[in-house]
Order: structure tokens, then sequence, then C-alpha cells
């Protein structure tokens, strides 16, 4: 049973390899995560991870570095969804959602250019991360230190902003600044990001560990770091699923994370209803 | 109202005022407030000293809540003159408390209440300083004063809407600010956190701290309030409560009759006596 467990990835290099790269992009998106879903930013997170899209495709098309191709999109649709929302009437989900599809429809014409459609198309949205270099893996170390720094210098304004914008600004912390710094954090985690584990398994990451942390934290410290526990244990599940059952690495990960989350759910939610049960029949 | 009338004697008790030395923290001449399209309220004129309450009384939309969030510095102002300790509006951050209408995070954040109460101390300390063993004390004696004190691990979703509001008051008074600007405080609140409340801003007021009350509430925060502002689009009437508040100006600024018989009490400090103080009616701690 413990052989199960563990020989995968005593035994196979490029598992230790996914598995670190795992970890470190569970803890990166665990921060960034965590204020993704205080600040309600989900759909910018969304948006973010599928505007990289045509960037990507590109980048392999034309043969220059995901990663660049990558930070190119992300700015793109930052700065589509500002202009749009400064410029017009609309709500900021509009003008997201309609750079969103423009992105994401982008950038599969944008493939569909290449050879081979749909390999590179699930190699987008779901990552190589069995097949990670040792390369990924560093500059997946860097921008993970980065953000755990950025999230510790801007600790204090980051709580503010989340509890209140207008609070952080009366206390002297600029809100623009401080937003802009959480949307690169953001923007940093999905760029690098993607080539371990994909643009959809990296929004998945994002959202999923963090708030099944929201379920069950009473503080935002703790938050994170059950968003990084569960995000580390949907990595090594899924890896570990993916090698017994000969199953996509990307997508097991992303369903133990899911799956996590419900199970969480449901937890909370059956026992809740045990305590209030009787309560109700008392009133009854 | 057997409620307000107690306070209103508790307070009448304290005879003598906080020191009124010293340039005004607030200075408004000629000031027009609005938004970027729109003037909202227009030549708003008044000086508020250390030490003296300003209650701004009026409809929704009245422009109370404009004209807070340009002296906090969320909006610049449209025109006029306006300082702040002699300064623009949006510097000396660490001096200015704001408590502002809305919170819409309370149920989805995962703090405690001591964690939203410690926020009060971030101007002080900026992005680095350390808070101290003093912070925490007076973190504690902020929650003491507004009655949360045993909920301060408490998660703040877990808490009522008046808890939560009980919450925000104690983060405003931990600041220590020298001036306090307030939007509706007691909305949420019952009648034991009012007049917690009430007594908390007295004090900061006999402290010497400045205070602009936002409210619908004609009674409770006049008798706090050296000076009243009633407003409806305009400054309908500005001066002392009792001079202010007549059923013509209340007609004026409410649209409805409404009586004045309840001539509004004027607040004072002199005996500041920790018994008196809590009073017989204080909610227990």
């Amino acid at each position: 049973m413990l052989d199960a467990l563990i020989t995968p990835f005593s035994t196979n290099s490029f598992m230790l390899q996914a598995l670190v790269a795992g970890i470190l992009v569970s803890i990166a998106c665990a921060i960034a995560g965590t204020f993704i879903i205080l600040r309600g930013l989900a759909f910018i997170g969304d948006a973010l991870a599928h505007g990289v899209l045509p960037g990507i495709a590109a980048a392999l098309l034309l043969g220059f570095s995901g990663m660049i191709g990558a930070a190119i999109g992300a700015a793109v649709m930052i700065g589509g969804i500002t202009w749009i929302t400064q410029k017009s009437r609309l709500s900021s989900d509009t003008a997201i959602g309609l750079l969103f599809v423009g992105m994401l429809s982008l950038g599969v014409a944008i493939v569909s250019r290449s050879n081979s459609f749909s390999g590179d198309l699930t190699r987008i949205l779901f990552g190589e991360i069995l097949g990670i270099s040792l390369q990924s893996i560093f500059i997946q170390l860097i921008a993970t230190i980065v953000i755990v720094v950025l999230a510790v210098v801007c600790a204090r304004p980051f709580l503010l902003l989340s509890f209140d914008p207008e609070q952080a600004e009366v206390a002297g912390f600029s809100v623009r600044l401080y937003h802009n710094l959480m949307l690169l954090m953001i923007a940093i985690t999905v760029i690098v990001s993607f080539q371990t584990v994909g643009t959809l398994l990296v929004f998945g990451l994002l959202i999923a560990p963090a708030g099944t942390g929201a379920l069950l934290a009473r503080r935002i410290e703790a938050m994170m770091a059950w968003a990084g526990l569960f995000g580390i244990l949907s990595m090594y599940a899924g890896l570990l699923i993916s090698y017994h059952f000969n199953l996509a690495a990307g997508a097991a990960i992303i369903l133990v994370a899911i799956g996590i989350f419900f199970v969480v759910f449901i937890v909370q939610n059956v026992r809740q209803r045990a305590v209030a049960l009787p309560e109700e029949s008392h009133h009854a | 109202m057997l409620k307000q009338k107690q306070t209103g004697e508790a307070l009448k008790k304290r005879r003598g005022t906080a020191p009124e030395t010293g340039a005004p923290y607030v200075s408004a001449r000629g000031l027009s407030v609005g938004y970027p399209n729109e003037v909202v309220v227009a030549d708003v004129n008044f000086e508020l000293p250390p030490g003296q309450a300003l209650a701004l009384i009026g409809t929704n939309g009245s422009g109370k809540s404009t004209l807070l969030k340009t002296i906090v510095g969320l909006l610049p102002s449209k025109g006029g003159r306006l300082s702040i300790f002699g300064m623009p509006p949006g510097n000396n951050h660490a001096r200015i408390a704001y408590l502002g209408q809305f919170h819409h995070s309370a149920f989805v954040l995962p703090l405690r209440v001591m964690d939203v109460v410690r926020m009060g101390r971030f101007p002080h300390h900026g992005l680095w300083g350390r808070m101290g063993r003093q912070d925490d004390d007076i973190v504690r004696a902020a929650m003491h004063t507004m009655g949360v004190e045993r909920l301060a691990e408490a998660p703040l979703r877990s808490l009522s809407g008046g808890q939560q509001r009980r919450t925000y008051l104690a983060q405003v008074l931990a600041q220590q600010a020298d001036l306090l600007v307030l939007d509706e405080p007691t909305t949420g609140l019952d009648a034991g956190g009012r007049e917690l409340y009430l007594r908390a801003i007295g004090d900061e007021v006999c402290r010497g701290a400045s205070v602009i009350i936002a409210t619908h509430n004609i009674h409770d925060e006049a008798a706090l309030c050296r000076q009243v502002m009633l407003l409806a689009r305009k400054v309908v009437s500005l001066g002392a409560p009792d001079e202010v508040i007549t059923p013509e100006t209340l007609l004026q600024t409410f649209g409805i009759s409404v009586t004045g018989e309840d001539k509004p009490q004027v607040f004072e400090c002199q005996d500041r006596d920790d018994t008196e103080r809590l009073g017989p009616n204080a909610p227990r701690r």
C-alpha cells in the first residue's frame, strides 16, 4: 500500500519533478487565490487564465517563449478591461466577459493554424506537468518567492483593501497601487504556472483550494494555509491517480481539488443541519 | 425615547468644555462637493475646532456622505477651499479615522473581531512598523469601550449586524485619531450599543478630538454636537442645535413636519468620573 503511494515518485524523476513544480504552483496559487476570493476577483482571474491563451498560441506557432506570449496576453487583457470600464458605462464583468470570449476565440483560431490542433490546445489548457523541465521548475521557484514576498510586504494594505477599499485609501494606502499589485500577483501566478499545469488548471488551483480554505478558516492566514495544504494534497493525489490509472495528470489534479471542495462543503452542511435540526423541532 | 432622555441627562451632568484652543481642525470656505459631472452641495462654510462635534443631518441623497467623503479625501472637492489640519485633504492619514456606510465584505472575510479592530492601528505604522504591546492595549480598550471584548476571538461573519457595527466603531476608536468622520454610525445598533457609542464619542470629544457625524437621528447626536448642519442638497441651516433644529428647518430638510418639542440637550464635559460614565444603565460588558 505504502509502496503505491511513494514508489511512483522515488523511482520516476519525471514524477518527482512534477510534484516539486506542483507544490510551488500550489503555494503561489494559495496566496493569489485567497485574495481573488476575498476581493471577489474570480472572474478577472478566470479572464486572465484564458486571456493568456492567444499569446501562448502565437508563441507556439512563431517559436518564441510561451511565457513572453502569456505576459503579452495578460497585459492586453488587463489593459482592455481597464480601458472599457473607464471609457464606457459598462460594468467590469461585461468588459471581462467580452474580452474573455474574444481572447479565447483568438487563441483557438491561432492554434487551429497548427498541425496538431487538439494536441496543442490540450497542452495549453492542461499543461505538461509530467514533462516539466528543471529550468521551468527554477522559474516557478523564483515566481513563487516573488509572490510570497509581495504578500508579506503588502499584508496590511491587501487586508485593508479586502476589508474596505475606502478605508484603505483614508488610511494612506493607495487603492489603485495596491489593487494593481494584487492583479500583478495574480498575473505572475498565471503566466508562470501555465507551462506547469496549463491555463485551465491554474484557474482551478487559484479558486478551488482557496475556496475550500474560506469554508474552514477564521483568519486570512489560516485560509492561505488551508489553501496551500489542499493544493499540495490535490497535486499529490492527482499525480498518483494519473500514474496508477493512466489518466491525464492535469485533469486528475483539478478533479481532486474540486472534489475536496465538495466533500468539505457537504460535510459542513450536514454538520450544520445536524446542529440546527433539534432546535427546529423544538420550535415546532 | 426613555433611553434617549437618560442619555441626554447623563451627558448634561458633565459640565464644562473640552480644550478649544488652536486652529480649527476642519475649515471649509465656499466649498462645493459632488461627483465628476454633478455638484451635490455648493457653498458649504464651517469651521470645526479641536474638541468639538458637528452633526450633519439630512435625508438620503442630501449630500451628507458626499461631504464626508470629500473631507476624508476620497472625493476631490468641486470648488472653494477645504483644509484639514491646515492642509489640503488626503494628508495626515493617521490623524483621520473614517467609518463609511457600507462594508460589503463582512460575510466573506475570515476575520476575527480583534483583527478588524487592530486595523485601526495600521495608519500609525504604515507598511512596516511593528505593532507593540501598547497597540494591543489600545485595541483591547477600544473593544471594551464598545462592549465587544468578549467577542474578540469570534469570526466577524458570525456576528449580528449590530455587533459588526460595534466592531467597526471599536476600530475607529482604536485609531485614537484627532478627527473622526462617521457616516451613519448607529445603523443597526441596539439601544445598549447606541449608549456605548454616544459615551465613547463624548469621551473622544472631551480628550480633544473633533468629530463629524452624518445622521438621520435628530436627537441623540445633536446632544453631543455643538454645531448642527441641516443638509438638503444645500446647507439649510448651520449653528447650535437648539437654534438650528426648528419645525421650519426640519420641514425644509426632511420634507415632512416634525415636532420640535424635545429640544436637544447641549453636551458639555466636566465631571469625567468613570462611575458616572458607566452609569446604572450601562449594558453588561
